[in-house]
């Protein structure tokens, strides 16, 4: 056969050892996810009164055949009340497992949060998202957090009307509604999303909408529980330049109006730039960097974030060479034990191949994750 | 002529009266159909440009999405509409663009994926809009095509080698016992590893499959290299590897390039030329210097600013286009822009405003640039 | 001091080769696990193993019968009647009359050790009669999806690659065969085949016992349209791929287009329609067969055997008869419908996980 003379691939034994492995601890973790649980295992208490959601060393894995994914792999940063923190990074970084991992909408049962805490604090208590049994999540889903998607093609159901899929909204989470309430607090929110002719976007289907109209109805319907958390998961990256500009405009416009936070995930840092108080930067699973938006973009210090910000072409660069970051993301499967960037870093040195750095506090807020930066940390100390 | 800038011809713009008159839109859209007919005719007589690799002329494409039942068109969506561009060789265009805008499908019609509905293509002096696919398959390997999804653009079942050097023993590039060493020194050009020889596609990350396809693009030779999009699924630091990769095959190989995509700032850096289309038509085309260094279109002018600024400090007024992009089934009359556009006045929404040349090699489509306003502005 | 210098490298020109210690899963061995997962396709792999070892191997080890031997053992039997009689006075009376019968043949056997199935009604073994009939069974349904399958890529294929016209006529020629009804039409072909066998001077002998043959011959000539408009429905999915367009711009032939470009990606789907209409084609051989189309009663098939349960006696109080060919059948149609879906699973993109 062909695959045997291929030693790149796993063989048969290796495959089924890891299955063996995986299902193990997939069931346990199952098991947790699907248990009754008393109030008291998933109330706890926020660090900082003044954070919304406190993420503690999440872990979130995938349990492949082809071995574990470490999507995120120990991620911490919070969340300021009424702040916008935006999270960058590639494709396969871990920011929207992260995402994902707070909404507890991780594909089971391969996809498990391991470890760690997503502290949130709701209107009267704070849970543990993490620790919360699946049956549980209904109290904060949608109504504490909502979240617009990348897609706003698909993630509208065809056949249902717009009005019909708002108010369905507000019936969930507020039972008593009337139909009339329901209907006025859609029309409302349409409005407020800068739709100018609500009650007849009320009554179509999204096929009748273009991209753009479609991705404010998905703003609006997260809007409709006054959601203090707001999840948007790359929300301009499916549209035209000129109606990103529009829906840009609208999020700046609505951070101030809406009284909540909003996490940004997103690739694209001129996005960040204009839209985020706090920056967490992610590679690999891991957060390299995490800083406010003018330590991000003013003082960059991990390569990768030099790097990033150097390889966008901009408008106002002049330069005909494009900077570029050398290699691919590693495979998330066997990841090193070393630092994850060593082999695409610039500025490598010979402690880069030993341990993982740790975070390090350059500045109030500003952390970084590099080892260029332990050197002051021994001063200092 | 006078330098034309935007700021001098908006103001100008600005201070005109609006028109009062009525517009005949059936007189106005006949005068128009004529006056194309003409254009086409005069040049279609034209001898091809010595220079030019690429030359289309008044090229249009048509899709029909309503037929009779005897099979007559009854309504056609109009994809490209009177293009015309010329393309020296070694040089690069870039065609930027919203969605609907038609550039992926004029890539396609030049490569003649689709036939074309009037106007002419000239590839290297000849003239292949009438060409059969026999004839066009052995111009085939003169002009080939980079994919925007590098998932789909590769078939799943064959090994990256098989997907190599398929091309190269189909048209014989070199002779078969050199075949694979030809593949692996293209490999190589191209950043990929020689032991990718026998893995399979859905191995590899997004940049390293946009890196194959891109093998497999020059494994022909190829004179024109059509480029949709070919970084816009990819991550930005991969997205500055292939745009570089892209330069540096340009040098070494004296490639010529059609850069096809939405995004301003990657055109900016690859291009030498740079057209701009708005729903099927060009609207502002010329050398990057004109095209950045003073932008007429007032569509250019929002394309730029609508780009997002990774600059915390630089809060600048953005000019936010209003509405949606009409739908290219059914555009609005006179100029097409004029549902969006700021500036736009009563002669807008009935006359199609001439393409012209505004500077040497410097063309626009807009009211404020019209011929007898220049002329104003020269008195 | 040493420790406070940094060795400052340049950018690596070539990415380190991080990913050749990367070990994923080769293509072949995604598929067979995803096959594998699910329990459902390796029970229908296990009775498809079982029921071929059954019918092919099986007669090697079981030689005592075949199965057109007829059992001449006689054997004696006993009847007992109950014989009522009414005499002079009125007085009913009743005996039993204990019958010996001689039989030339043991027919209707028990099952024993001599005949593990018992035999039937005219003394053939029924175990060996199972296995032949079984061999009958799965090879021409076999050949009958293999005939469907030629015939319907190529159609189809051709009907999804041109379109147009092409595609219109082969996609009517489709909606006539698929209506018309199947088990009906093939009554009359078996009616004229028999009408053809009897003429002795027709140019094509047909021998009663391939008559079977002939008849699932034209079953696949009338059913393929299935498999063309899956074939046609795929290529034209396909078709609009990039790397299709890309095959066109390397301006390759039309025929190194369809053949080393679309069918190896229908092949999956392919597959699994073949392997899920061979339990179909099974049933279909099965109630020909069993309509007395098939092979005459000597040979033995699995629907022969079945038909046997038309006589009363045999249904009420001969399980052993019609039982195992029936057996057989719901295991051999279970099994490879078990087996397609597990195909379909693991070898459709789109459940990739």
């Amino acid at each position: 056969m062909k695959e045997k003379k291929k030693s790149s691939y796993l063989s048969g034994k290796e495959i089924r050892a890891i299955a063996k492995q995986n299902k193990k601890v997939m069931m346990a973790l199952e098991a947790k996810k699907h248990r009754r649980a008393k109030e008291e295992e998933f109330v706890c208490e926020m660090k900082n009164a003044d954070n919304i959601l406190e993420i503690d060393d999440l872990h979130t894995y995938f349990f492949t055949d082809q071995g574990v994914v470490k999507a995120v792999n120990g991620v911490s940063f919070d969340i300021p009340k009424n702040k916008t923190v935006g999270i960058v990074g590639e494709s396969g970084c871990g920011k929207s497992v992260t995402s994902m991992s707070v909404m507890r909408l991780l594909q089971g049962p391969t996809g498990q949060i391991y470890s760690g805490s997503i502290r949130f604090a709701a209107e009267d208590k704070t849970y543990d998202i993490a620790e919360m049994p699946i049956s549980e999540i209904y109290r904060i889903r949608g109504k504490e957090i909502a979240m617009i998607f990348q897609e706003p093609m698909t993630s509208l159901n065809p056949i249902f009307t717009i009005g019909d899929q708002l108010d369905e909204v507000t019936y969930i989470h507020r039972p008593e509604a009337t139909a009339e309430e329901a209907q006025a607090r859609s029309i409302e929110m349409l409005k407020l999303v800068g739709i100018a002719a609500p009650e007849r976007v009320y009554n179509s289907y999204p096929h009748e909408l273009s991209g753009g109209m479609r991705q404010r109805v998905m703003i609006s319907m997260a809007l409709v529980c006054n959601p203090r958390l707001i999840i948007a998961d790359e929300p301009t990256t499916a549209l035209d330049v000129t109606i990103q500009a529009q829906i840009l405009d609208l999020l700046r416009d609505l951070k101030d109006k809406i009284n909540g936070s909003i996490m940004l995930i997103t690739h694209d840092l001129g996005v960040i730039a204009e839209m985020a108080d706090y920056v967490v930067v992610m590679y690999a699973g891991k957060v390299i960097e995490k800083g406010t938006v003018q330590e991000i973009f003013k003082n960059p210090l991990h390569p990768y974030t030099i790097g990033l910000q150097k390889s966008k072409p901009t408008m106002q660069s002049d330069s005909d060479v494009l900077f570029n970051i050398p290699g691919n993301v590693p495979n998330p499967v066997n990841m090193p034990t070393h630092c994850f960037f060593k082999e695409r870093c610039d500025r490598c040195c010979d402690k880069c191949g030993g341990d993982y750095p740790d975070m390090i506090q350059v500045s109030p807020t500003h952390f970084v994750s590099c080892h260029l930066y332990d050197k002051e940390e021994e001063v200092n100390g | 002529m006078a330098d034309i800038t935007y700021e001098r011809a908006l103001a100008r713009w600005q201070s005109m009266p609006d028109t009062e008159t009525s517009f005949d839109d059936a007189a106005l859209a006949a005068e128009l159909a004529e006056k194309k007919a003409a254009a086409i005719e005069t040049d279609a007589g034209k001898q091809p440009d010595p220079n030019a690799l690429l030359e289309v002329r008044h090229l249009r494409k048509a899709f029909p999405i309503k037929k009779s039942l005897m099979g007559k068109v009854q309504q056609e969506l109009i994809a490209v509409d009177d293009v015309s561009f010329v393309l020296n060789p070694g040089e690069t265009l870039g065609i930027v663009g919203e969605s609907g805008c038609g550039k992926t499908t004029m890539g396609r019609t030049i490569l003649k994926f689709h036939p074309s509905n009037g106007g002419q293509i000239l590839f290297d002096g000849q003239d292949i809009t009438k060409y059969p696919p026999s004839k066009m398959r052995k111009l085939r390997t003169e002009m080939q095509i980079i994919f925007q999804d590098p998932y789909s653009s590769l078939p799943p079942r064959s090994t990256v080698g098989d997907i190599l050097s398929e091309p190269v023993r189909v048209h014989k590039i070199v002779p078969e016992k050199q075949v694979k060493a030809y593949v692996l020194d293209l490999m190589e050009k191209c950043g990929l590893r020689d032991y990718y020889y026998e893995r399979y596609p859905h191995e590899f990350s997004g940049g390293q499959r946009q890196r194959i396809c891109i093998a497999r693009a020059l494994s022909v030779k190829p004179k024109l290299v059509i480029c949709d999009e070919p970084v816009s699924a990819l991550d930005v630091s991969i997205q500055a590897q292939i745009i570089n990769l892209l330069k540096e095959l340009q040098k070494s190989m004296n490639l010529t390039y059609l850069f096809i995509s939405h995004d301003l700032s990657v055109v900016k850096f690859i291009s030498d030329k740079i057209g701009v289309m708005y729903l099927g038509s060009m609207v502002e085309f010329g050398a990057k210097k004109d095209i950045f260094g003073n932008p007429l279109h007032p569509y250019t002018q929002a394309l730029f600013s609508a780009i997002p600024n990774p600059d915390p400090d630089a809060k600048m007024q953005r000019m936010v286009l209003g509405g949606d992009i009409p739908s290219p089934a059914n555009p609005p009359k006179g100029c097409r822009f004029h549902t969006r556009c700021p500036y736009a006045k009563e002669i807008c929404k009935h006359v199609t405003p001439a393409y012209r040349e505004v500077e040497p090699g410097h063309f626009a489509a807009c009211h404020m640039y019209a011929e007898d306003a220049s002329n104003g502005e020269q008195e | 001091m040493s420790e406070k210098e940094i060795k400052i490298q340049n950018a690596p020109e070539k990415e380190e080769p991080l990913d050749k210690n990367v070990r994923l899963m080769s293509p072949g061995r995604m598929v067979v696990r995803r096959f594998f997962r699910s329990k459902l396709s390796v029970l229908g792999l296990v009775l498809i193993v079982f029921l071929f070892a059954f019918c092919w191997l099986g007669p090697v080890f079981y030689t005592q019968w075949d199965q057109t031997e007829v059992d001449y053992n006689g054997r004696v039997e006993y009847v007992q009647t109950l014989i009522t009689y009414v005499d002079e006075n009125g007085v009913e009376h009743s005996y039993y009359q204990l019958e010996e019968t001689r039989e030339d043949t043991n027919t209707l056997a028990k099952p024993s050790w001599e005949h593990p199935l018992g035999t039937d009604k005219t003394g053939k073994d029924v175990l060996a009669r199972l296995m032949y009939g079984g061999r009958i069974s799965l090879t021409i349904s076999f050949l009958t999806v293999f005939v469907i399958a030629a015939i319907g890529v190529v159609f189809g294929g051709i009907a999804g690659y041109f379109g147009g016209l092409i595609d219109n006529i082969i996609m009517r020629v489709c909606d006539v065969l698929m209506c018309l009804p199947g088990i009906p039409i093939m009554l009359v072909v078996g009616t004229v085949l028999d009408a053809w066998s009897k003429t002795p001077d027709f140019p094509i002998p047909i021998e009663p016992q391939h008559r079977i043959y002939y008849l699932m011959a034209f079953l696949s000539l009338i059913s393929w349209p299935g498999t063309a408009r899956l074939v046609r429905g795929q290529i034209l999915s396909l078709r609009e791929q990039e790397y299709m367009v890309a095959a066109e711009a390397m301006g390759y032939s039309t025929v190194r287009k369809i053949f080393k470009h679309l069918v190896p990606n229908v092949m999956p789907q392919l597959i699994v329609s073949m392997t899920l209409s061979l339990g179909s084609m099974i049933l279909y051989e099965a109630s020909l067969t069993y309509l007395g189309l098939g092979a005459p009663e000597q040979f033995a098939a699995w629907g022969t055997m079945i038909n046997a349960a038309n006589d009363s006696n045999i249904l009420q109080n001969y399980f052993n008869i019609w039982g195992p060919p029936g057996l057989c059948i719901i295991m051999a149609v279970l099994g490879f419908n078990f087996v397609g879906d597990g195909l379909r699973d693991a070898l459709d993109p789109k459940m990739r996980r």
